[in-house]
Formats: structure tokens, C-alpha cells, sequence
């Protein structure tokens, strides 16, 4: 049969002792962090958006901080630019926090856009240069029509791909037809991954969609009821997502249900150097592992079954932490879409290429499975205001770590070690990072 | 044509001349579509072009319901959707291009592997018409 690689990527190869490569010459801890309920906000903007994260942020101080106390900010936006037609978001989001005239920044890097402002902030304490950084993210999508929207975030995919008449779900629909090609996965792996989402999202309170998959088709069948239409005969959530009137295709195999929405929201962190982390808070997160990689639009990846990106951003933060994909507890990945978590799975070295839908399928990666992926809801559930992204991927962490996360907090006794994968564009940018509670 | 730099802007100037070319790097022999002026494989910089005879086979797929807003005024819909997808060239190197000459609507039709052929496709009229790279069946065959 037709091979869609062309051969064993190099950086799959997380066995064996991990050589130590890579490190920050002072170490950097997170010490707070705040996050906006994301969803579709008509009397909200960006900035109302960002003070409500902020304000969680510096009352989640154990010990207490004065904000004037922090020396820069790094800010995560994708294109605020093209759906709010404003620039230059630096200054404005840190005059809105009392910041000014200190050195605001804005990171670029489309839907890894926050976790870039991560990464920034991390390496300016590193260095020596600044001693208490915030890192933020936000993004404003709702103003503008689905297809405006479809148009914005389609500036961050390859200019052959949008030549050839590609979406951004088209992108990773192809990626599932050589996946499923490959594997033998069909669409009910893809389902595997909604319903899980959809579940865990039910338990946090600032996803964009609260329900599950059985919520929402319980739902409809009452309101067909109580409006005396016939009354669909859905006998599970898989034949209710089978349903093409309601889980219509959006790019095949990509439908409605396996994509993320598109939302508002805003998260932030606060990032201090180690040696200052005890007077903030007794339970910091210690930053040990960062990983970035670059890919390619679709016509020139060695494999359609992955993403190159992705994997060389996990080979770097093992190597800086020392770490094992085994030792990693728990993870967000960037589900932009049902097919992309999968893929990430298997890219950050949890599954064997091949096995990421079957662990979904058996159980593994639910919030009481050997390993829970996305507990927060993920993308496809909490929502995906493209720029706040990374950075709530890392809240979800630093509650889970903390015992913090309330009815979705996994039952992972020594709970300490967590990762967030994010992915920006259909896979230009990766980054993989990973905290630890000592 | 040997004087054309290797450019995104050279490329579709040989696609509206309904040629489908890349370079070749005269070193190490490897082939990119579009064209790439470095060669990334060995950073040769002695490239030449090359034509691609125009047939392959389908590596990936996707049949799209909601397009852009130049291809719903094309006329595709939820009701009429289109294909794009993923072309393994004969010789190796690997576009995206539209897949023409299938069943959108039935994507359990369209087959991972099945050979294709390149075929124009025109757009617009007078100074805004312009070419799209696409694949459909070869040997003239309609998928089943």
C-alpha cells in the first residue's frame, strides 16, 4: 500500500537515559495565575477580559504582592489587529494594569502565541535582567462573523495551502485521512476525543461549553418534547455526533463537534526568579522543561501522521528537564482539533505512533485514567481565544498541581509533574513545557 | 525561462502558462515544488528548474464544507462541497492542490493512494482570471 511518510522521524526517540541538554542559568517559578471565563462575550472586550484574569492572578499570592513590584510583561496576541482592527497591544493591555512606563512586549507566534510570551518571560528572568515578570495573553474573536473569523485565523497557515483553497479544519481533516489511512482510526476515535472533552469542560467552571455530549443531546430531545416535534432517536452521545443535522461536516472528516470554537478569553501567570519564589507563595511551580519547534505547510512534511514541530519541541524540554514522557502526569495538548490530540499524544512520546486513539478509546487519558490529557476540557471545550491559549493551558496545570482544580482535580496521588503542549498555525509553531511542584 | 529567479512569483507565472515546475539542486539532486532558491537538503545554491510531468498519487485529503468567501462565491457550499488535498509527484516532491473530478460528497469514494493526473483549473475573467493547481483521476477513471 501507499506509504504517506518518508521514514522514522528523529525525534520520536525518548527512550533509554535522557543527556541532560539545555538550562536556564537561574531558575524561574510561577507563583500565581489567573484566568477569564472564556465563552462569547458582546458586552466584553479584550481588556475587560485581561483585567478579569489579572485580578485572579495577583489574589492567587499566597503571601501577597504589590503589582508594582512587577518589572515587564510579555503579552500573547495573535491578530487582535484583523478581528478588533487594533495594534500594538503591549502598552495598552500594560497601562491597563498600572504597568506603565515599564517594558511591555507582545509575542507572535498565531494560536502559540501565549505560550511564546511564556517562554520571553521565563528567559528575562533567566538572564538577570528582570527579577518579577507577568505573562498574559488575550484574544477578542466574537465581534466578527464566522467567516471573518475563518479568515483571520487562516493569515497563520502556509500561503500554498490557502492557494489551494484550504481551510484551517481542511488542514487537519487531510492530516486525519492519512492518519486513518495509516492506522486504521475512523471517525469514532474522533469521537472518543469530543465526548472527553465535553466531559471534563462539564466540570470547569470557565470553560466556554459547561455541558456534556449527553447534556446537550438530553436537551435537545426535551426541547423537541416540550415543542411537541418528533423526538430524535439518539440512542448514545456517538449516534447523537453521527447525526449530520446536528454535527454537520465542517472540512471531512473534521465536523462540527470535532472543532474547537471560536471564543474570547484571557489567562495570565506570574513568573519570578527561584530564589524569590518562597516569599510569594509555599507551593511555586518550578519551570524544568521548555521546548519550541518550527514546521512546515502540509506539501513538505516528511509525515502527514505528525508534527515535526511538536516532536522537536518534546525532545528539548526532556532534555533540559531530564524528564521521561512516563514522568509527565498529566497534559494539556492543543486540540484545535479532535484528529490534533491524537497526534500530540502520540508526538510527546505518551503513546507509541499508532496508539494515541486507542488509549483515548480505552480510558487512559480521562480525569481518572493513568494519564489525563486536557482535564481543563481543552481547547474544543473550555474554548480557544487564540492568544490567551498557552498561557490557560498553564493555569490548568497550576491548579491540577496545587490540588486546586475543584471537581475536575485528578485522583494522582504525588501529583508534581505536569506539561502543556501548544501549537500554533497548522503546526509552524510548537511548544512544550513542563512544571513541577517540589 | 532559465533566468526566472526560483520564486513563489515565477511559479504561479509558469502555473498561468499551465506548467507545474520546482528546482532541481544541480548538487545533491533534490527536487522541491514551489521552487525553493536554497536548496535545504545539502544548501546548494546552483538550482535549476525542472517541469513535473503531472502525474502522482493522493497521500491525504479533505472535502470541504465551509470554504472561504471566494470559494462560496464559486457556488461551494454546505450542499456542494469541494476537495483539496495532498499530491505525491513522480518525482517525489509533494503539493496541495485542489482534487478535481470525484464525489465530494462522498468521501468514503476518494482513496488514499489512487493516481492522479494535473488538471488547470480557470478563475475568474480578463486581468482577474487566474490558474489553480489541480489533480484529477488518471486514466480518465470516475471514482467508483
Amino acid at each position: 500500500m501507499f506509504s504517506t511518510d518518508s521514514g522514522e522521524s528523529q525525534y520520536l526517540q525518548f527512550g533509554g537515559e535522557v543527556e541532560r541538554k539545555r538550562k536556564l542559568d537561574r531558575g524561574v517559578a510561577v507563583v500565581a495565575a489567573g484566568m477569564s471565563k472564556f465563552g462569547l462575550f458582546k458586552e466584553k472586550d479584550s481588556k475587560d477580559l485581561l483585567v478579569e484574569a489579572f485580578h485572579e492572578c495577583m489574589s492567587s499570592v499566597d503571601k501577597g504582592m504589590d503589582p508594582r513590584d512587577i518589572d515587564a510583561l510579555y503579552f500573547g496576541n495573535f491578530t487582535n489587529d484583523f478581528f478588533v482592527n487594533q495594534g500594538h497591544w503591549g502598552p495598552i493591555m500594560s497601562d491597563l494594569i498600572g504597568l506603565v512606563p515599564k517594558a511591555a512586549t507582545r509575542t507572535e507566534g498565531a494560536c502559540a502565541s501565549g505560550a511564546l510570551a511564556f517562554r520571553e518571560g521565563v528567559f528575562a528572568i533567566a538572564s538577570g535582567f528582570y527579577d518579577v515578570v507577568l505573562v498574559a495573553g488575550a484574544e477578542e474573536m466574537s465581534k466578527r462573523s464566522t467567516e471573518e473569523v475563518t479568515q483571520g485565523l487562516a493569515l497563520a497557515s502556509s500561503p500554498y495551502e490557502r492557494k489551494a483553497d484550504f481551510t484551517f479544519p481542511g488542514v487537519f481533516g487531510a492530516t486525519a485521512t492519512a492518519y486513518f489511512e495509516r492506522y486504521g482510526a475512523t471517525r469514532e476515535d474522533l469521537m472518543n476525543v469530543t465526548i472527553k472533552s465535553h466531559n471534563n469542560a462539564r466540570l470547569n467552571p470557565k470553560a466556554h461549553f459547561g455541558s456534556s455530549i449527553r447534556d446537550i443531546m438530553t436537551s435537545k430531545m426535551d426541547q423537541a418534547r416540550k415543542k411537541g416535534e418528533a423526538v430524535p432517536k439518539w440512542e448514545n452521545e456517538k449516534d447523537f455526533l453521527g447525526d449530520l443535522l446536528v454535527n454537520p461536516v465542517v472540512a471531512w472528516p473534521m465536523h462540527l463537534y470535532d472543532c474547537s470554537p471560536i471564543s474570547d478569553g484571557a489567562s495570565c501567570l506570574l513568573l519570578v526568579a527561584e530564589e524569590m519564589a518562597r516569599s510569594f507563595t509555599d507551593h511555586p511551580l518550578y519551570v524544568v522543561g521548555l521546548g519550541q519547534g518550527s514546521g512546515r505547510g502540509l506539501h513538505a512534511k516528511d509525515d502527514l501522521t505528525c508534527f515535526e514541530a511538536t516532536r522537536f519541541a518534546a525532545k528539548e524540554a526532556y532534555e533540559m528537564s531530564g524528564l521521561k514522557p512516563e514522568d509527565v502526569q498529566i497534559c494539556e495538548v492543543h486540540d484545535c482539533f479532535t484528529i490534533a490530540e491524537i497526534v500530540h499524544i502520540e508526538d510527546l512520546g505518551f503513546f507509541p505512533p499508532g496508539e494515541g486513539y486507542r488509549a483515548i478509546k480505552d480510558g487512559t487519558t480521562t480525569l481518572t485514567g493513568t494519564k489525563p490529557i486536557n482535564t481543563s476540557g481543552g481547547l474544543k471545550s473550555k474554548g480557544h481565544p487564540v492568544g490567551a491559549t498557552g498561557l490557560a493551558q498553564l493555569y490548568e496545570i497550576w491548579k491540577q498541581l496545587r490540588g486546586e482544580a475543584g471537581q475536575r482535580q485528578v485522583p494522582i496521588s504525588d501529583l508534581r509533574i505536569g506539561g502543556a503542549h501548544n501549537l500554533g498555525g497548522t503546526g509552524g509553531t510548537c511548544t512544550f513545557t513542563i512544571l513541577e511542584r517540589r | 525561462m532559465e533566468t526566472k529567479p526560483f520564486s513563489d512569483i515565477a511559479y504561479e507565472q509558469f502555473l498561468a502558462e499551465e506548467k507545474l515546475m520546482g528546482s532541481r539542486c544541480k548538487k545533491c539532486g533534490a527536487v522541491f515544488v514551489p521552487p525553493r532558491p536554497i536548496c535545504i537538503k545539502c544548501y546548494g545554491d546552483n538550482i535549476e528548474w525542472l517541469e513535473m510531468r503531472g502525474s502522482g498519487k493522493l497521500c491525504a485529503f479533505t472535502c470541504i464544507a465551509v470554504g472561504p468567501p471566494s470559494m462560496i462565491e464559486e457556488g461551494y457550499t454546505r450542499e456542494n462541497p469541494y476537495c483539496s488535498g495532498v499530491v505525491e509527484l513522480e518525482e517525489g516532491a509533494r503539493v496541495v492542490a485542489r482534487i478535481d473530478g470525484i464525489d465530494a460528497k462522498r468521501p468514503e469514494t476518494i482513496k488514499i493512494g489512487m493516481p492522479l493526473k494535473t488538471k488547470f483549473l480557470r478563475r475568474g475573467e480578463g486581468s482577474l482570471r487566474k490558474i489553480i493547481l489541480a489533480f484529477e483521476p488518471a486514466e480518465g477513471i470516475e471514482s467508483p
